[in-house]
């Protein structure tokens, strides 16, 4: 079993420097650099001088373009990511380590939320369209599911603005606090509701686009399941049917969906770009849309490797869960 | 009755099965066709289970209805109405703004100010007969570009699809035949594409192209969704290899190998093809992701630029950081755009669903 984590781990290692040299080479070509844009107005009205800012520039490892220049500055990079130096954000004037940091923990409450809200509606409907296959219940909710996965968020987000915000005015349409409400610094439990109703929205755009996907999984294992010899078994033995579903079909359905669900815990920690976008929540997933607008080089490489670990951490959470949640497993 | 039939051989109807039989046995006999015996290709019996399931036939509708609209009606509108997505309308409106406000005077009394001011507005008409859906903030007929943006949309997905297909075929064919080093090394770049994060990279590849002068700024998108078959083809390549890897411990694979034909033939002629099924059912559901992904790189404003419509450029009229004027009061403007995306990716879906069930009747879930 020790074997088999190291062997995982140290592919895990493979995986992110290949990413890692990716995502560098892929910024290095952006062109929009933002000491570029910065220093525009200051070159042309002549307080700066071309020397200047390519000083700047080197100061940031931004100034070589060259093959080389590069693969020098890579190096650089990637030596200061091991010891957790992920470089400079010109746009946010922070280390970028400390303004994901400081992001990413709103995204994760607004994605935790909407994944809770997910996973206890989600399943329970997958068990019920299983059970009853092609009943009405059946096809009603997986076209109901299949309508969510369609739905783009910007859209959702739009439709739901205009119906929940402007038409019944119960939710605030933007943001993640009042901007208009000052607040006493130590009225805790007041700023905690504000903010909780600025994400009621949000998290039901999330809610809305992931039910489905969760609920077809759940009904397809489900469907596997049920269809096996000892499920036939069991209702011979003359088990009630609530028996067979709930304690014998259901906790093997539990085996792929426990590993899904716990390989993407980590992944919450990355933001949702679009929706946090369109509801202008400060979470880590808009704060990288900006920055990826304005050519923050050193925020949107730390940014993507940041979500590169966290796929390979989810990835290898989940197969290490498939280890312990089914004992037939045999490792290799 | 039948048998009588049978039995008396002369009976015109079987004469002519006879003569048009296509069917031999295994010594080049021909075999006898009659009305108790159908020969089904495979290919019809998938085409019979798919048009058995209701879902898949009201997405076979849904997808011909969104081509229908987007490649024909352009033409049909440039002959009978004689314009394109990028003829400005100017339809004079007035508009009347009313403010009142209530204030005490010096005399005690409440006094009410009552304030009208007229002004003239030559965009955002209404929906009208000239125009089905009005027309938007620049003078444009919204029904007509919603035509433009599906045209867009449904060439770039399906230009995608193919090519991350044939990229995803290639690359794990050879790594499922080989196996050894050469499938570790191909699947250790599958993972790490893999591990790369869409969107962002998108976004990132956008500027770069975007700062390249020698792409005009129309085919921009092009290029870009030229990048995002790079990015997502690992998941094709990891289908096929899983495939062939099963079929080639199989007997057919075999006495293939016996034959003694080269790996390439082996690999195109008997591995690809037992792996079209699910090939195709992965990518008319891959479609709708690319539409959806095509769309929001629309809304960001990275799609095809300005006076060209895009599906998501149009739903981000409504964008609320551009003030809520469209938001709240012309839904006509982002409403349409927005059911036309879950129409077409809904569409691909059931018919993705149908295949898979039509190809693979064990498979049924």
């Amino acid at each position: 079993m020790w074997k088999y984590i190291r062997k995982r781990l140290i592919l895990a290692v493979v995986i992110l420097l290949g990413v890692s040299m990716l995502i560098y080479l892929l910024s290095m070509l952006m062109p929009t650099d933002y000491i570029d844009r910065q220093t525009a107005p200051a070159l042309s009205n002549g307080t700066m001088t071309l020397e200047d800012v390519t000083r700047l520039k080197e100061l940031y490892g931004l100034a070589d373009k060259s093959f080389l220049g590069i693969v020098g500055s890579y190096a650089r990079w990637l030596g200061g990511t091991f010891t957790g130096n992920l470089g400079f954000s010109f746009l946010y004037g922070k280390p970028v380590s400390q303004v994901i940091n400081e992001y990413m923990w709103t995204s994760f409450t607004l994605a935790l939320i909407a994944f809770i809200i997910e996973t206890a509606v989600s399943i329970p409907m997958g068990i019920r369209a299983a059970v009853n296959q092609y009943g009405g219940y059946d096809y009603t909710v997986s076209v109901l599911a299949m309508i969510g996965t369609a739905l783009p968020s910007f859209f959702l987000a739009a439709l739901l603005m205009n119906v929940f915000c402007i038409h019944l005015g119960w939710f605030p349409l933007q943001g993640l606090t009042t901007a208009t409400k000052i607040f006493a610094p130590d009225a805790h439990m007041e700023i905690f509701l504000d903010k909780a109703w600025h994400l009621v929205l949000p998290i039901m755009v999330l809610v809305l686009l992931g039910i489905g996907g969760l609920m077809r999984f759940t009904r397809t294992n489900m469907l596997e399941v049920m269809n096996s010899d000892y499920i036939r078994t069991a209702r011979a033995k003359g088990l009630s049917e609530h028996t067979v579903i709930y304690k014998h079909a259901f906790r093997n359905t539990l085996i792929p969906l426990v590993t899904t669900l716990s390989g993407s815990l980590p992944g919450l920690f990355g933001g949702a770009m679009i929706t946090e976008t369109v509801f202008a929540v400060p979470g880590i997933g808009y704060i990288a849309l900006r920055a990826t607008m304005q050519g923050d080089i050193p925020f949107i490489m730390g940014y993507n490797m940041f979500l590169a670990i966290l796929t390979v951490v989810g990835m290898l959470i989940s197969d290490l869960m498939y280890m312990v949640v089914d004992p037939r497993v045999k490792l290799k | 009755m039948k048998e009588t039939k049978k039995v008396g051989g002369a009976n015109p109807r079987q004469e002519k099965a006879k003569k048009n039989s296509r069917y031999t046995d295994v010594s080049g006999a021909e075999i006898i066709q009659d009305e108790n015996f159908h020969v089904m290709s495979p290919g019809r019996m998938v085409a019979k289970r798919f048009f058995r399931s209701k879902l898949s036939v009201i997405g076979l509708c849904m997808i011909i209805f969104v081509f229908v609209f987007s490649f024909i009606g352009p033409f049909v509108v440039d002959v009978t109405w004689g314009y394109g997505e990028t003829q400005v309308f100017k339809i004079e409106r007035v508009s009347s703004m009313v403010t009142t406000a209530d204030f005490d005077a010096a005399d005690g009394k409440i006094y009410q100010y009552y304030d009208e001011s007229q002004s003239h507005i030559y965009f955002k008409a209404p929906i009208s007969w000239e125009h089905w859906l009005g027309t938007d903030t620049s003078g444009f007929d919204i029904f007509v570009r919603l035509m433009y943006g599906g045209r867009i949309s449904l060439t770039i997905s399906f230009l995608v699809i193919f090519l991350e297909t044939i990229l995803g075929v290639f690359f794990g064919g050879i790594a499922g035949y080989f196996g050894k080093w050469v499938d570790q090394l191909i699947m250790r770049i599958v993972d790490i594409f893999f591990c790369l994060p869409g969107l962002p990279i998108l976004l990132i590849l956008s500027a770069t192209i975007a700062s390249i002068e020698a792409i005009p700024a129309e085919h921009r998108i092009y290029y870009l969704m030229g990048c995002l078959t790079l990015i997502g083809w690992s998941g094709t390549a990891r289908l096929v290899r899983g495939q062939i890897l099963m079929l080639r411990e199989q007997e057919y694979m075999m006495a293939a190998e016996t034959t003694g034909i080269p790996a390439r033939k082996k690999i195109f002629k008997h591995l690809i093809p037992n792996v079209m099924p699910q090939l195709i059912v992965t990518m008319t559901l891959g479609l709708g992701g690319i539409i959806l992904y095509e769309s929001t790189l629309s809304y960001l404003g990275l799609g095809v630029p300005f006076p060209r419509a895009a599906w998501g450029s149009m739903i981000a009229l409504a964008d609320p950081s551009k003030g809520q004027e469209i938001l709240a009061n012309y839904p006509n403007m982002w409403v349409p755009a927005g059911i036309l995306i879950i129409v077409t990716v809904l569409g691909f879906s059931f018919i993705g669903d149908g295949l898979r069930d039509a190809f693979d009747p064990r498979m049924k879930r």
